[in-house]
């Protein structure tokens, strides 16, 4: 005896989990709710989406977060600034030392002692800065491959990642938290070679960039998926706060290592790539990875340079002391401070404030840039299916860690 | 754009108690402003020619704890084609802190008001979504202020550990 199954949705828990946006009678009779995540891969880790879907197509999208909330600005208001620096490690941890750049930069800022940091420790900062870019940005290429079914090109640019773990790892001492940049110093000068070890790679990796572009985004089925898809505008994405290589595939030529300027950048050549609707439109998928794809060759021809002046301008020399300027108590006077750094998925932001009595910040907020690109998910998803969805949760590249923070 | 000349443009349009002060010691320099009128101050620096502040980088409440009584509201404002900068500073009572919401001028602020609420209670009238963000819907309290006290149990779940707990 077959028993009947009986299928009913429940519009009362969308009641209860966004009271604001939807009620039971706001729901067609034949839209439906669909979950997808938490803790699935294509949500890119621990992110809830509530979809309204009808049939196939994306109707709305609420995402839901905070499964990872880890109280950042909670620990960073209760510990002195260098206490502080291993929890911004671990806000965007697969970028950490670009999360540390900005927040040591924003120290040093504050305590007047930017322009008195060693040319050689500015280099080494953006050297590995750089190689952590690459590093986050074949994350996010061979995740996103990976979310559209494409397995290979994800094998090879882990690959190429592990290299890059190991170098990092030889110079810090850890694999992906490093703890390297201190305020006002580096932990440690590079190991004895590295700058060898690292033209190496390069001219490793050179040749590999260009088998990720005949794989992955000049394959025909990849241009399908991703081309004409999740059609971001330039202008809701200004509205929207969203930076980074998101910003730069809506055809914004804006990179704050350009536009601010900061560390030795204005002394590096290199070109900011943006989208140009190649595909098919401008702000598409397929554009936010080639915009990706890209600035990987622009890092390393940054790493190329930095590499060039580390091993002739500023050499390593016996007396050469990192941690020289690194001061005792770092007790800035009593301000507000915003600074920012352009981190490998968009403008990361620091807002500090002190009194100037204690060396603990009575405020520090991080603007994390993944927390604002996400927020445009809802408004460049709807209309499209719901196997495009996964394309374009992809293409935006968030890490949890530090949407929740 | 100077600061003053900031000033003088808010004012010239919204009145003299727009902007209350200056505060120069900040970085970017920064307008303090009347709460009442945050709304109408961010719409016109917005659509100014001569401000045009199309993207509000950052959102951001602070306590000032229970003896100053007071909560301020920061936004962090950027203007990319003019390539400028500004910080606006609200005050408003910490007992009952309400302000108008400006997700209708920059859809970012949706995300960081709802932040703000959850973290410090910071009620923002108008805003379409007023929910926590972070934190679970049914968390009692406000966790960034500072006078807040963690709840020893959530949902028969300890949440304070034990000396010597490692876990």
């Amino acid at each position: 005896m077959s028993q009947r199954i009986e299928y009913k949705y429940r519009p009362e828990n969308l009641n209860e989990s966004a009271p604001g946006l939807y009620k039971e009678s706001d729901l067609k009779r034949e839209e439906m709710i669909l979950n997808i995540g938490p803790q699935h891969p294509s949500t890119h880790g621990v992110l809830r989406l509530e979809v309204v879907t009808d049939g196939e197509i994306v109707v709305d999208v609420i995402p839901h977060m905070g499964y990872l909330h880890r109280c950042f600005e909670k620990h960073a208001e209760s510990v002195p600034f260098n206490q502080a620096l291993p929890f911004v490690d671990r806000m965007d941890y697969v970028a950490a030392m670009n999360s540390e750049h900005a927040f040591v930069m924003g120290a040093e800022r504050m305590l007047g002692i930017e322009g008195d940091i060693p040319k050689r420790v500015e280099y080494i900062r953006v050297l590995v800065a750089e190689l952590n870019r690459i590093a986050s940005h074949f994350v996010a290429i061979g995740t996103y491959g990976l979310d559209i079914g494409a397995f290979t090109p994800f094998l090879w640019v882990m690959r190429d990642r592990e290299h890059i773990m190991r170098m990092l790892e030889w110079v810090s001492g850890a694999r992906m938290l490093y703890n390297y940049i201190w305020v006002g110093g580096l932990f440690y000068d590079l190991p004895v070679g590295f700058e060898e070890k690292c033209a190496e790679f390069i001219q490793y990796l050179k040749p590999k960039l260009k088998e990720l572009d005949d794989v992955l985004i000049n394959n025909k089925i990849f241009v399908e998926r991703t081309a004409n898809v999740g059609v971001l505008s330039r202008n809701l994405a200004i509205n929207y706060g969203v930076t980074g290589p998101v910003l730069r595939g809506s055809g914004l030529k804006y990179d704050l290592r350009r536009v601010d300027g900061y560390s030795v950048y204005p002394e590096l050549d290199f070109d900011i790539p943006v989208g140009t609707g190649a595909m098919g439109q401008v702000g598409d998928c397929w554009d936010r990875t080639f915009v990706r794809v890209q600035e990987v060759k622009e890092s390393v021809k940054i790493i190329e340079q930095c590499i060039e002046k580390l091993t002739k301008e500023h050499k390593r020399t016996k007396d050469f002391d990192p941690r020289a300027m690194v001061p005792k108590k770092i007790r800035p006077k009593a301000q507000d401070f915003y600074v920012r750094a352009e981190n490998p998925k968009g403008e990361l932001g620091f807002f500090f404030r002190t009194d100037g009595r204690s060396d603990i910040p009575v405020r520090c907020k991080a603007r994390a840039c993944s927390f604002s690109n996400l927020s445009v998910l809802a408004d460049i998803s709807r209309g499209y299916m719901i196997a495009d969805l996964v394309a374009i949760i992809g293409s935006i590249d968030f890490v949890m860690g530090e949407v929740d923070r | 754009m100077e600061i003053a000349e900031f000033k003088l443009l808010v004012q010239d349009r919204l009145g003299e108690s727009a902007v209350l002060s200056i505060d120069e010691n900040a970085t970017p320099k920064a307008l303090i402003v009347a709460a009442n009128q945050i709304k109408d101050i961010c719409a016109y620096l917005r659509d100014n020619d001569q401000s045009y502040f199309d993207m509000l980088s950052c959102l951001t409440a602070i306590d000032n704890g229970p003896e100053a009584n007071t909560m301020e509201v920061v936004y962090n404002l950027y203007s990319i084609p003019l390539e400028q900068s500004l910080m606006l500073k609200t005050f408003i009572p910490r007992d009952n802190p309400e302000l108008e919401t400006v997700c209708d001028i920059w859809k970012t602020a949706n995300w960081h008001e709802r932040e703000a609420f959850d973290l410090f209670g910071v009620k923002f009238s108008g805003h379409p979504d007023m929910r926590r963000i972070l934190m679970p819907a049914d968390w009692v309290g406000y966790p960034m202020r500072k006078d807040y006290i963690e709840p020893e149990e959530y949902r028969g779940m300890k949440t304070i550990r034990e000396e010597g707990d490692p876990s």
